[in-house]
């Protein structure tokens, strides 16, 4: 099947201006623009079922059309923070296919009336970064950005901002904190961006896989899009595949594929012909997903992963296997989450200096069976507690990892 | 010299991004400019950045140590950041930053002797699939470097060296 994200891989030069177009690039736009009210837009997205794939999965629609419009200038704001440990779709989206990520942010902005748009990524993406700014000039020359775009009044401009090094910056209210020149730390919800985001204004913020979705949905229809999938996740989604596969990489596929299917069709299997032992589908901030023939065969979409005691989240399918033990695999989680936890809360920045503490102490063999009570004991006490979703996610391998995997933390202990 | 002497385009396309009554938005665009050269945020460059965006010296130093990018002290000319996390650490990578320690005959943390190269881990850099792999950020930027090997890093570092060389 073509892709519809990754379309690079099948349209040699797509990264080019005038071959993007060729292929119908900006016609979405244009047509947006010269023949839809706003809120028409927004309608054929919420009608074509496309959810956040940031994690959170929220519908996208829906979220445009709690814009504040009392209220304004509006802004619209690209989440290319990418930070998520086993995630790296959006990377290739930018650097290969970026004009359709950019016309998606184009068509949000004049589906929301933002006439300013921010991408923000993370400081790593210090390269990407400079390939938009070009792609972006690329499309002012084009008359495609700026002032009265065909022909209406309606103007639009796209800049770029740099993120340092945080994965905290990812959450959108940290993010959009982090563009306002501050520490990135979450702000106190509700309000909720769309009422009050960037300088307390009404701001969208999306995932750049969300808004390179948007210009096929409005160039092809909503009914389109949702022939693919299934009916709780319309559409399709890149997997960023990692670990223990024989070819890691990203593969575009329709919702409610089957684990088996990517790891093994896409991914070749495992190395060395291992089996699998533990899958986490949303990168370090994961459960662990205890692998049989059940697990192998459960569609890929919101729902089906839930029966499996986890979440699709951003689809980052970390795969391990047999010679891998689980204790060693929660000491690299916490390590993660003790570095990016931001400190604003106690419960998170206490609870994960603590959990770094044991897991050490575990994964060194100098634990007991006691630290491992205490590790889960620790674990629970955080869930619920936190400001934001960072402090619980830290703890979900820990718990289902010594929840599912207890052989793995009797044999990591001293007896 | 400031900033806005030094560089007087880029920081006024920096300030250029954002609504005037906002232009604290630009410390982080500013920040990077300033370690450009020294690798660091010198006390100098803080009180520049401060005055020209209004704000104390205490909020830009709160950026720099909130933000792992920015550094406030002088390291090795490149630090070259090897990704040690879960997806990477499945494909090999403890062992390629261990092998890679014992060839240059550093810790992590320490710099060659002679001054071009700091070792560290850090954590994903959305490159998991082509792991073992680094960054490296030095005075011309952050560049990726994946699916490596510790000779071809090796060979890199020569590259690097000789590199500095022409400029001097
Ligand atoms: C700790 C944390 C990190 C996050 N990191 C990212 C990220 O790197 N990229 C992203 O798009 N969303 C990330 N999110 C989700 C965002 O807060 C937000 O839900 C998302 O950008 C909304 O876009 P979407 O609806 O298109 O998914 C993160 C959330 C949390 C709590
Ligand atoms: S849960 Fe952690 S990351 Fe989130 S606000 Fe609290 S301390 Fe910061
Ligand atoms: S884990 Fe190393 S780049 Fe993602």
């Amino acid at each position: 099947m073509a892709h519809v994200l990754l379309r690079h891989r099948d349209i040699p030069n797509l990264n080019q201006l005038d071959v993007y177009q060729k292929n119908g690039g900006f016609e979405a736009f244009k047509k947006a623009i010269t023949a839809m009210k706003p809120n028409e837009v927004t309608d054929v997205v919420k009608a074509s079922g496309l959810r956040g794939r940031g994690g959170a999965g929220f519908p996208t629609g829906m979220k445009w059309s709690f814009i504040d419009n009392k209220n304004w200038p509006h802004y619209v704001v690209a989440n290319a923070d990418e930070s998520e440990p086993g995630t790296f779709k959006d990377r290739e989206i930018m650097e290969s296919n970026p004009f359709q990520f950019l016309e998606g942010l184009a068509i949000a902005s004049y589906a929301v009336g933002a006439n300013a748009a921010y991408i923000y990524l993370r400081g790593e993406f210090w390269q990407v970064a400079a390939l938009l700014d070009e792609k972006i000039a690329d499309m002012e020359k084009a008359g495609l950005l700026g002032e009265k775009l065909f022909g209406s009044d309606y103007s639009l401009k796209i800049y770029t901002h740099l993120g340092a090094g945080a994965y905290i910056c990812g959450e959108e209210t940290a993010l959009l904190e982090s563009i306002e020149g501050k520490r990135g730390q979450p702000r106190i919800r509700p309000p909720f961006p769309p009422a009050y985001g960037l300088y307390g204004k009404p701001t969208i913020v999306n995932n750049v896989e969300t808004f390179t979705n948007v210009p096929l949905i409005l160039a092809n229809g909503a009914e389109w899009y949702k022939s693919m999938g299934t009916p709780d996740s319309a559409g399709v989604k890149i997997f960023s595949l990692s670990g223990r596969v024989k070819k890691p990489g990203n593969y575009e596929l329709p919702f409610g594929t089957t684990f088996r299917e990517l790891v093994y069709n896409y991914g070749g299997g495992i190395l060395d012909d291992r089996p699998v032992k533990a899958i986490m589908p949303a990168g370090a901030s994961s459960s662990l997903i205890v692998v049989d023939d059940k697990a192998l065969d459960t569609p890929m979409d919101y729902a089906s992963v839930r029966t499996l005691g986890a979440d699709l989240g951003s689809a980052s399918v970390i795969v391990i296997d047999d010679t891998v033990s689980i204790d060693w695999v929660i000491n690299k989680t916490i390590h993660f989450f003790k570095h990016e936890s931001c400190g604003k809360c106690t419960p998170c920045r206490e609870g994960n200096h603590w959990m770094m503490h044991l897991t050490e102490r575990i994964h060194s063999g100098e634990g007991s069976q006691n630290d491992v009570s205490l590790l889960l004991n620790v674990a629970k006490q955080m869930q619920g507690k936190c400001l934001c979703a960072l402090g619980e996610f830290a703890t979900m391998a820990v718990v289902t990892g010594i929840e599912r995997f207890p052989q793995d933390f009797q044999k990591a202990v001293k007896a | 010299m400031s900033l806005a002497q030094k560089y007087p385009n880029e920081v006024n396309q920096i300030l250029a991004k954002y609504p005037p009554e906002h232009k604290r938005s630009a410390v982080m665009p500013l920040l990077y400019l300033a370690q450009r050269e020294e690798g660091y945020v010198t006390k100098d460059a803080l009180k520049d950045i401060a005055q020209m965006l209004d704000i104390t010296e205490t909020d830009v130093a709160s950026i720099v140590g909130f933000y792992s990018l920015y550094h406030d002290h002088k390291a090795g000319k490149y630090r070259m950041q090897v990704c040690t996390d879960l997806p990477c650490a499945l494909r090999g990578a403890d062992k390629f930053l261990a092998d890679l320690c014992g060839n240059l005959g550093i810790q992590v943390g320490e710099t060659t002797p002679d001054g071009l190269v700091t070792l560290e881990a850090v954590t994903c850099l959305a490159a998991c699939d082509k792991a073992p792999m680094f960054q490296t950020q030095g005075p011309d930027g952050i560049q990726y470097h994946e699916n490596m090997t510790v000779d071809k890093t090796l060979e890199l570092i020569e590259a690097l060296k000789s590199a500095g060389k022409e400029v001097k």
